[in-house]
């Protein structure tokens, strides 16, 4: 790693002060996407700002049909969180899923957001749920805060704040792993509300999460696996690599989408 | 800057640059070399600790984010009055081999039975999906975490001790 | 059995360390003062060097010293070599190119060293090395062993022209061709024998220092033979003459084969110290590991066996093209040649055998010995083969195995091995009783209930270990010998010190070793300390590798043993005023037979020293014996393991479900170690076949340099696996024991794909048999399905 300046944020306002008073400062939650890249040289911030020590940030409460998670909710805590598992099951199985126990510990929802690593599990989430993320300047839509391969809608200094997620009839997620990353080869987020069905995919994308509107339309008919059936989507767009060939993609999220729908059908 | 943290019990401080790592922290600083540099980038596990009761990867984490906190290292896992029941286990079965992995397989084991003192055979596998072993195939490790959990649960007086009491015997 | 004497599971007496996170490995080890090494590694497969701009890094905090090829070749310093010699059948001998330890002009593979940068910490040595630029002219590269011998191809070095290093061949060619033309069938196949990444999970790290006063050096490495490391970089090297040299291997974080070698890095630290007169640290990082350590196996094969009408087999035929990478690594040349076509017999009664293989160079890193070492390619070529045939014969390809075994001992192989002992059959009926052979038809009817493929595939493997007899590998090449040494010091307190040149980096030899000496003098386990890894403290020694170190090193334990006793018993016989020849020696007391005289081992072991019991001119004071042991023959470890697979076709994911080894390992020491190195080898050779796949690109960029890419067995991946042993003793060496450490590896990659290939009803997949590449076949055969 460079050498940079590391601050502790007291509070959001002290962070966002701090991001934007630094040529190149960057926050920092977990740390288990970015001190890697740090390390490799990828990444070089003049400054780190942690938000690890600012209070209130890793608040979990269900309300009125939604479920709020604060931006430093470890995965670990939301897999076990028994409010999480109760409200959105599919949310707590999914972070169950991210990482190992020990990138659970560390890795924050937050952080996973801003991220927006196409391989990453919590972006199909926010998008298949209509999540809205909550920034320190404003709230934006999932679909609309996800905007490329590492990019966001973020401003240098905004920070995620909480994402909320509105609590479907019914949802599932799941994932089929790089074999040798574990991050999500294909993972498919199926989210059935009362008037909509959102099918959205992550790992697939070269360049990151999309919604498979064809999927989506068949469901909205009829909530079933069977409703998937000789459905298929392009391999435009889609990553290819050692791993996983486009259409090899293409295919899984096919299979990955009817068994999350399986799945939510319980 | 400066780092104040407790490890194993015992109030541990130095000044280090903001870019030292909690595993070089431990490893330099300390000389507590019992967390090992498997890929310093938390794809192997070699370097697992607990921090505040999790298992974590000590080379993704700044020392700085550790500070004022509780770490538990390899070091610390034995009492006065003996090995760890992992620890125990694991020499009693032979489940280590070059010995490289052991520590931070042994914490992560640990944190995963402090918080679930009844694993599955799965649940064991998943716990140790973050720790890489290129020796044992790690059969020995799951079936002697697993036989830890089962001499635990028989024995109601709490045998293991936990991250507390295992502070004591520094304190 | 005494409860830590041998065939007992006796606790490992290195554990305590290991578990309390004692362990010392060579990046525990802090020098003081010393400085930090950092590599600038070649990001080029080949190049020719123009220009290295190291001006103002050599002005950067910290750095002492930035040193180079030129530098290098200043110092006249001599170059790594190759130590086994292999003739071509043209009677030349093997090509082997200069590789100085930083290069002067041209680049060979990514991740060469091409600078050095030593500062006064690890960070300011890192931002020095990328301070420095290197002006390099692209060269093309070929990285793909198939296509290194095209006319076409860029040569990698003036002494191998079309990159061949040799055309070696074994057996007899015309016999062979004889048994083909009155072949009632043959299978031919083609193979590929993937190219794996060692990944010790502690990467390669060395401390190097030099005492100017004495002029002595000395490195701490990690190293799995460090009197040969000694030896190379003293008699080939020319760093330091051989007595000033000390080479400490301390706790060593795994090998398989990996840290056998003697690599540029250890010698430039060593270098490096004396230049800049400060110990000097390296410690590889894991990126750097992929494309520094030598890789494995990397194999293209074509192979055919003949078989008569009856089923027996007439013939094998094998060309094989192995690729040594862009240098020849220590023991690169034996791997695919003695190491491998010597064991294309497998257990089968082969009357005639006929191997060509060409080694050639690429653009790649080094390939040298990994776990197995030419036995795994040996036996996936025969149990592909065996598996392959009976299905084509539309035999049980248990009964296949059963009627071609060798049943008769001794027996010549027509590819030099003269297998000692062994029961085929024993070990293959054990298996399929084990796994449930019988009920397999059943089990794969219910997984397609569930809408999965299950498959069962068997793998009767063979490999030679104890390596090796030192005339017979002298008249085959090796530029040592591979006897091992032992030295058995009794205290006067009858404490026991037992030097070894093998070498732990897992095996538990200071367990088994002791436990051999228990065994002998009756004395507890405690009282006995294992010491190896260090040039000053045993006078020299081979190394651990070929599951070497029990057949080889522990015979010369017991060699030395012999003497010690012997001694012993004299001393027992003065002190009793007996005759020698009366003395009897049992658990530990010395006896005099047919009277109630004892003194106890301990006594002896003091009287010894204190030699107040017998006059000087009768009897040397002291008990202390050293011993030589070379072996008269390899030994030959067997078994049968048995994989059964499930696939989803869906996904193409594969789940090995139940896997079986029944190993005939002769005599076993400590059980307990031995299943562990069964498992961990299974593993090792699961991964090969499932997960494990090293990837260049075309340009000779490696694809897999990290765990994101490069697939590790993982804790989840795996079923319990079952794991039992057979016995026949080996009756070439004392203890009678064969070798347990690469069985597993050697035996589990054809299992796995004969499982696989069952399952899937096609022959035609490669390993590693991933998701994408089983779901590929999937694709093709239901294309081919919808066509028809």
């Amino acid at each position: 790693m460079y050498d940079f300046t590391y601050h502790k944020a007291a509070s959001l306002d002290d962070a966002a002060k701090l991001l934007a008073s630094a040529v190149d400062a960057k926050p920092i939650a977990g740390g288990q996407s970015l001190l890697p890249m740090m390390k490799f040289r990828l990444a070089s911030p003049s400054d780190l700002v942690d938000l690890g020590t600012i209070a209130g940030l890793d608040r979990i409460e269900a309300e009125g049909g939604t479920l709020t998670l604060g931006a430093m909710c470890r995965h670990g805590a939301v897999c076990t969180s028994e409010v999480v598992q109760k409200t959105l099951p599919a949310l707590a199985h999914l972070a169950g899923l991210i990482g190992d126990p020990a990138v659970r510990h560390r890795g924050t929802l937050g952080g996973s957001l801003a991220n927006n690593d196409p391989t990453a599990d919590y972006p199909a989430a926010a998008v298949s749920l209509g999540a809205t993320i909550v920034t320190s300047k404003r709230e934006i839509a999932a679909e609309d805060f996800f905007t490329g391969l590492f990019e966001t809608a973020l401003e240098p200094d905004e920070i995620v704040v909480a994402a909320r997620f509105p609590v479907p009839e019914k949802a599932a997620y799941e994932k089929f792993r790089n074999p040798a990353s574990r991050y999500a080869m294909v993972g498919v987020f199926v989210a059935k509300f009362p008037d909509v069905v959102r099918v959205a995919v992550t790992g697939a994308g070269a360049s990151g999460v999309f919604r498979v509107p064809s999927f989506e339309e068949a469901l909205s008919k009829d909530f079933s696996a069977d409703a998937l059936k000789g459905l298929s989507i392009s391999t435009d767009g889609l990553a290819g690599d050692i791993h996983a060939s486009a259409e090899y993609r293409a295919h899984l999220v096919g299979v990955m989408a009817r068994r999350a729908v399986a799945a939510a059908n319980g | 800057m400066n780092v104040t943290l407790t490890v194993n019990g015992e109030t541990r401080s130095a000044e280090v640059p903001p870019e030292t790592t909690l595993l070089v922290f431990l490893r330099e600083y300390l000389n507590l070399t019992g967390a090992k540099t498997g890929c310093d980038i938390g794809d192997c596990g070699a370097c697992t600790v607990i921090l505040d009761g999790k298992a974590v990867n000590a080379c993704l984490m700044l020392a700085a984010q550790a500070d004022g906190r509780d770490v538990i290292t390899i070091e610390g896992l034995a009492t006065r009055e003996g090995l760890h029941p992992l620890q125990k286990v694991f020499e009693e079965t032979g489940a280590l081999q070059c010995g490289f992995c052991g520590p931070g397989v042994i914490l992560s084991a640990k944190a995963l039975l402090d918080e679930n003192p009844a694993p599955s055979k799965q649940e064991i596998r998943n716990a140790l999906a973050g720790n890489l072993c290129r020796c044992t195939g790690y059969v020995k490790m799951i079936d002697g975490i697993q036989e830890v959990a089962e001499t635990m649960r028989s024995v109601p007086t709490p045998a293991l001790p936990a991250a507390s009491k295992g502070e004591q015997k520094h304190g | 059995m005494s409860a830590t004497g041998i065939g007992a599971s006796v606790r490992r007496k290195e554990d305590f360390r290991f578990v309390t996170g004692r362990g010392q490995y060579t990046a525990d080890i802090a020098r003081p003062g010393q400085a930090h090494l950092y590599f600038v590694r070649s990001t080029h497969a080949h190049a020719k060097i123009l220009r290295i701009h190291a001006g103002h890094a050599s002005r950067m905090p910290g750095v002492i010293a930035v040193l180079t090829g030129e530098d290098f070749a200043a110092g006249k310093l001599g170059s790594l070599v190759c130590g086994w010699l292999i003739h071509s059948k043209d009677g030349t001998p093997m090509k082997m190119a200069p590789h100085p330890a930083l290069p002067v002009d041209r680049v060979r593979h990514v991740g060469e060293p091409v600078v050095a940068v030593i500062a006064e910490r690890a960070d300011q040595a890192r931002d020095a090395a990328e301070a420095i630029s290197i002006d390099y002219e692209e060269l093309p590269s070929v990285v793909d062993p198939a296509k290194a011998q095209a006319p076409d191809a860029p040569q990698i070095h003036e002494v191998a022209p079309n990159n061949t290093i040799y055309q070696w061949q074994l057996g007899d060619p015309a016999a062979t061709e004889a048994a083909f033309a009155r072949a009632a069938s043959v299978t031919a196949i083609d193979l590929v024998n993937n190219r794996l990444i060692p990944n010790a999970m502690e990467t390669r790290a060395a401390v190097a220092e030099y005492e100017p006063g004495t002029e002595q050096f000395t490195l701490w490495n990690t190293s799995q033979n460090p009197h040969v490391a000694r030896l190379v970089l003293s008699a080939f090297v020319g760093i330091a003459p051989e007595h000033r040299l000390r080479v400490i291997a301390p706790d060593v974080g795994g090998g398989f084969g990996s840290k056998i070698f003697i690599y540029p890095e250890e010698l430039v630290a060593l270098w490096a110290a004396k230049t800049v007169r400060r110990p000097v640290k390296w410690t590889s990082e894991r990126s750097e590991a992929f494309v520094a350590d030598a890789h494995g196996r990397d194999h293209v094969t074509r192979a055919e066996l003949a078989f008569d009408a009856e089923g027996k087999i007439l013939g094998l035929k094998v060309k094989t093209i192995a690729n040594l990478g862009a240098f020849m690594s220590t023991f690169s040349s034996s791997v695919p040649t003695y190491l491998y076509a010597t064991l294309l017999s497998g257990q089968y009664d082969i009357p005639a055998i006929f191997c060509e293989v060409d080694a050639v160079y690429t653009n790649t890193v080094p390939v040298d010995a990994y776990r197995g070492a030419g036995r795994p390619e040996a036996t996936f070529v025969v149990e592909r083969l065996m598996e392959v045939s009976a299905r084509r014969l539309g035999v049980d390809p248990a009964e296949l195995r059963r009627k071609n075994f060798v049943k008769n001992f001794p027996h010549q192989t027509p590819v030099i091995m003269n297998y000692d002992a062994g029961d085929y059959a024993a070990s293959l009926d054990k298996a399929l009783a084990l796994a449930d052979y019988a009920g397999f038809p059943q089990r794969k009817r219910e997984a397609a209930g569930r809408g999965k493929l299950r498959g069962i595939g068997l793998s009767a493997y063979i490999e030679a270990c104890g390596i090796a007899p030192s005339q017979a590998v002298g008249s085959l090449g090796a530029g040592v010998g591979l006897w091992e040494s032992a030295e058995v010091r009794v205290n006067p307190t009858g404490t026991v010190e037992v030097l070894t040149g093998s070498h732990s980096h897992g095996q538990g030899h200071e367990t088994t070793f002791a436990q051999l000496v228990s065994h002998r003098l009756g004395i507890p386990i405690d009282n006995i300390a294992v010491v190896h890894g260090d040039t000053d403290k045993v006078q020299f020694g081979m190394g651990t590798y070929g599951s070497r170190s029990g057949a080889v090193g522990m015979s010369a334990i017991s060699k030395a043993l012999d003497k010690v006793e012997t001694k012993a018993k004299k001393v027992a016989a003065h002190l009793m005023e007996a005759s020698e020849a009366d003395i009897v020696f049992e658990d530990g007391k010395f006896t005099v037979a047919g009277t109630d005289k004892a003194v106890t081992f301990g006594e002896v072991a003091l009287n010894a020293y204190i030699a107040h019991k017998f006059s000087g001119a009768e009897l040397e004071p002291g008990l202390k014996e050293g011993a030589f042991y070379d072996p008269v023959n390899f030994t030959f470890p067997a078994g049968c393991h048995v994989c059964e697979v499930e696939i989803d076709p869906e996904t193409g994911r594969t789940d090995v479900v139940n896997f079986t080894a029944v190993d005939d390992f002769g005599n076993v020491i400590n059980p307990m170690i031995v299943e562990g190195q069964v498992h961990g080898g299974i593993v090792q050779g699961i991964g090969q076949a499932l997960m494990e796949a090293c990837v260049y690109d075309e340009s000779g960029q490696l694809v897999t340099g990290s765990y994101n890419d490069y697939r590790m067995p993982r804790a989840g991946d795996f079923p319990p696996l079952v794991v039992d042993t057979t016995v026949t003793p080996c009756p070439s060496n004392p203890l009678g024991i064969k070798g347990c450490g690469e069985a597993g590896a050697i035996a589990a990659p054809a299992a796995v794909m004969n499982a696989v290939t069952d399952a899937l009803g096609t022959e035609d997949i490669a390993m590693p048999a991933t998701p994408l590449a089983v779901w590929t076949v999937l694709q093709r055969q239901a294309h081919r399905e919808a066509a028809e």
